[in-house]
């Protein structure tokens, strides 16, 4: 009674035949095609450009000043004019660009990192890892972000440290929220699964099986919150809760023309022209990151 | 690639038993009174209820019941990998004499890879779609086995090689999208052998292929648990599946085992109406040609289950004490076990069965 097949042998006639399949070569991502992208990385690299070249693009000390040639116009030798102490205002524009974009840079790593971290934790574990984290959200969200932010640094006092730590308390809610969401659908997938099938431990599993799975929204979420960080910075130097006073900065440069307004209006309007422009381009890049890497977009 | 396998012996005959079962006397895996209940919004769903089945080492078992009969919850619970809703209530899951169900999940972890390994059943969803095939296959090896990444790399290629991967050197840097059905699943196995595992689980591992690489992927199955005598326990509701791979079988209905034996005497002479229900629904046996006949009415609701029998309302040999009396598996001569209260009456109507055909 042979109905139950039998195996063939190895090497019997036909019985292992494979199918060869060429690997297709990876999609090429064509980033250069979105012009929200593009444009959005030529501006940034030009700030960055003029930023971190600062020293080559202007022959001044931003700090050197000269009380006889104070409030002066744009001219050949001073192109954006001169501040009240006699400061050329191109070159105070440079650094200052330079101290914001590099505090902002930084400080948009550590909300990014605590708030991974968190959110992977709430949404991997769930149960009371979920609530005490969550509600610990709810609580941060309840404030107005640049409110809480200012408040912390005016508590810590001001300089570089007290701002880094006042976005990384307030800023890492957004990306806890968004990784707690990622990490709760891609839990789910067979091959989390399988990885626990395989022995595997949850801080393995979280670390090189999901993480790069979900890490992509808040790295596109990151791009918009340089902005808001950026913003915070040059708020705090506003309210002389910044870098303190002699270092040039956007915002002491802002406040510090104020009182000008009426007769030099380009002290004030300048450093804050130059706010809005690094904010559109960082905007820009967000966006144009976000229609190339979310899943389903052509 | 068959030739790296170095000389096989002349082929084992078609009763496998015979050549399988090199290793010790006692089971490699002996699950008893499994009992798993799943806490959902309309009750507790009883949904695996005291089963008990054992595997031989080298020995390939087959589980086999329609959806929802509580097959992939027994793996899962023998795993520890159940959906947190769910629970093992009672009953001992022994691996080489050790109870897995008191086990901690971080013990879980020394036991899932090294000895115990999954095949899922939809390979594309359980390989990680952002990591390299290579790097998944080598995982378990430099976690489980202190591998360097280099020697588990080595350790990758070589199980490549052994699945039938060809050119394992390029694929070990592609990524699970790139590959065919058939392939993942291969990638599937290497994975599940690159521990050097006793047991492999397998849910189900070729339902989700189509019929000639399913077939393909059994022979690769077959062939590699039978020469590193690996045992298997294979979930499926593809009866001619079983038939192909399978030493034993075990016959799930409504989250118990209703029938247990070897698989030419179960598949030709069921002795439980379930059984014979899924044998005369299935098209691939000889003597049922013209007339495939399904089991009438709808698998039971596990958060109620029927009393007695739980088959009784869809059975036509049905009596009054199959509504009233538990069923408990009872033993045959030969090896075999049933439910059944009334199986020589199942017995002499698959014999019908067969003279008919």
């Amino acid at each position: 009674m042979s109905v139950i097949p039998l195996i063939p042998e190895p090497g019997a006639p036909g019985a292992y035949e494979v199918t060869t399949v060429r690997a297709e070569p990876r999609r090429a991502r064509r980033w250069y095609t979105q012009p929200a992208l593009l444009s959005g990385i030529v501006i940034i690299a030009i700030i960055l450009v003029l930023a971190t070249g600062a020293p080559l693009f202007s022959s001044y000390n931003p700090n050197a000043q000269n009380l006889n040639a104070t409030l002066l116009g744009p001219s050949a030798h001073h192109l954006l004019g001169t501040d009240q102490l006699g400061r050329d205002t191109w070159t105070r524009l440079l650094y200052g660009l330079r101290e914001d974009l590099r505090i902002a840079f930084i400080a948009v790593l550590f909300p990014f990192a605590l708030g991974t971290v968190l959110g992977s934790l709430a949404g991997y574990f769930g149960s009371w890892a979920d609530t005490v984290i969550m509600r610990l959200v709810d609580v941060v969200v309840a404030f107005p972000f640049y409110v809480l932010v200012i408040a912390l640094v005016f508590v810590l006092g001001p300089g570089e440290r007290s701002i880094y730590i006042a976005i990384t308390l307030v800023g890492w809610v957004s990306y806890a929220r968004i990784i707690r969401g990622e990490i709760l659908v891609a839990k789910r997938q067979d091959y989390v699964l399988a990885a626990q099938s395989g022995g595997l431990g949850s801080v393995r599993i979280m670390g090189r099986h999901l993480m790069p799975n979900v890490i992509t929204q808040a790295i596109i979420y990151s791009m918009s919150d340089i902005v808001q960080d950026m913003l915070a910075i040059v708020t705090l130097g506003y309210f002389g809760l910044g870098v303190p006073p002699p270092t040039a900065d956007l915002g002491s440069m802002i406040n510090d023309g104020q009182n000008f307004l009426s007769t030099h209006w380009q002290l004030t309007t300048i450093p804050g022209l130059a706010v809005v422009v690094v904010g559109l381009g960082l905007s820009l890049i967000g966006d144009g990151l976000a229609d190339l890497l979310r899943p389903g977009q052509a | 690639m068959t030739a790296a396998e170095g000389p096989v012996p002349a082929g084992p005959g078609p009763a496998g038993p015979a050549a399988a079962g090199p290793g010790p006397a006692g089971p490699v895996l002996d699950v008893r009174d499994l009992h798993v209940r799943i806490a959902s919004r309309m009750g507790t769903v009883r949904a695996v209820d005291g089963v008990s089945f054992d595997v031989a080492a080298g020995e390939a078992l087959g589980l086999v019941g329609e959806s929802g009969s509580g097959k992939s919850m027994t793996l899962r619970a023998v795993l520890g990998v159940l959906p947190a809703e769910a629970r093992v209530t009672a009953g001992e899951i022994l691996l080489d004499g050790v109870n897995l169900v008191t086990r901690t999940q971080s013990e879980l972890n020394r036991i899932r890879g090294p000895k115990l390994a999954m095949i899922f059943q939809e390979p594309m969803s359980a390989l990680n779609p952002v990591m390299r095939v290579g790097r998944q296959i080598a995982e378990g090896p430099q976690v489980h086995l202190g591998f360097s990444r280099a020697r588990a790399a080595e350790r990758a290629l070589e199980l490549m090689r052994r699945v039938g991967i060809p050119d394992p050197e390029r694929r070990f840097r592609a990524y699970p999208h790139e590959f065919s059905g058939g392939m993942r699943q291969r990638v599937m196995i290497a994975i599940a052998l690159s521990c050097d595992p006793e047991i492999i689980l397998c849910d189900e591992p070729t339902t989700a292929l189509d019929v000639t690489i399913q077939d393909q992927i059994l022979r690769l199955l077959a062939r590699l648990c039978r020469e590193s005598g690996v045992s298997l326990v294979f979930v499926t509701h593809d009866l001619p599946v079983v038939a192909q791979i399978c030493q034993r079988v075990a016959v799930m209905y409504g989250g118990q085992l209703v029938e247990r034996g070897a698989v030419g005497d179960v598949l030709l002479d069921p002795r439980h109406p379930y059984t014979r229900g899924l044998v005369r629904s299935a098209p691939d046996f000889d003597y049922v040609r013209d007339s495939l006949v399904p089991i009438p009415g709808a698998p039971p609701s596990l958060i109620t289950p029927p009393p007695g029998c739980r088959f009784h309302p869809r059975c036509e040999f049905a009596e009054e004490d199959c509504r009233v009396s538990e069923t408990p598996l009872r033993m045959l001569p030969g090896g075999r076990a049933t439910a059944c209260l009334h199986w020589e009456r199942c017995l002499e109507a698959a014999a019908a069965d067969r003279a008919q055909a």
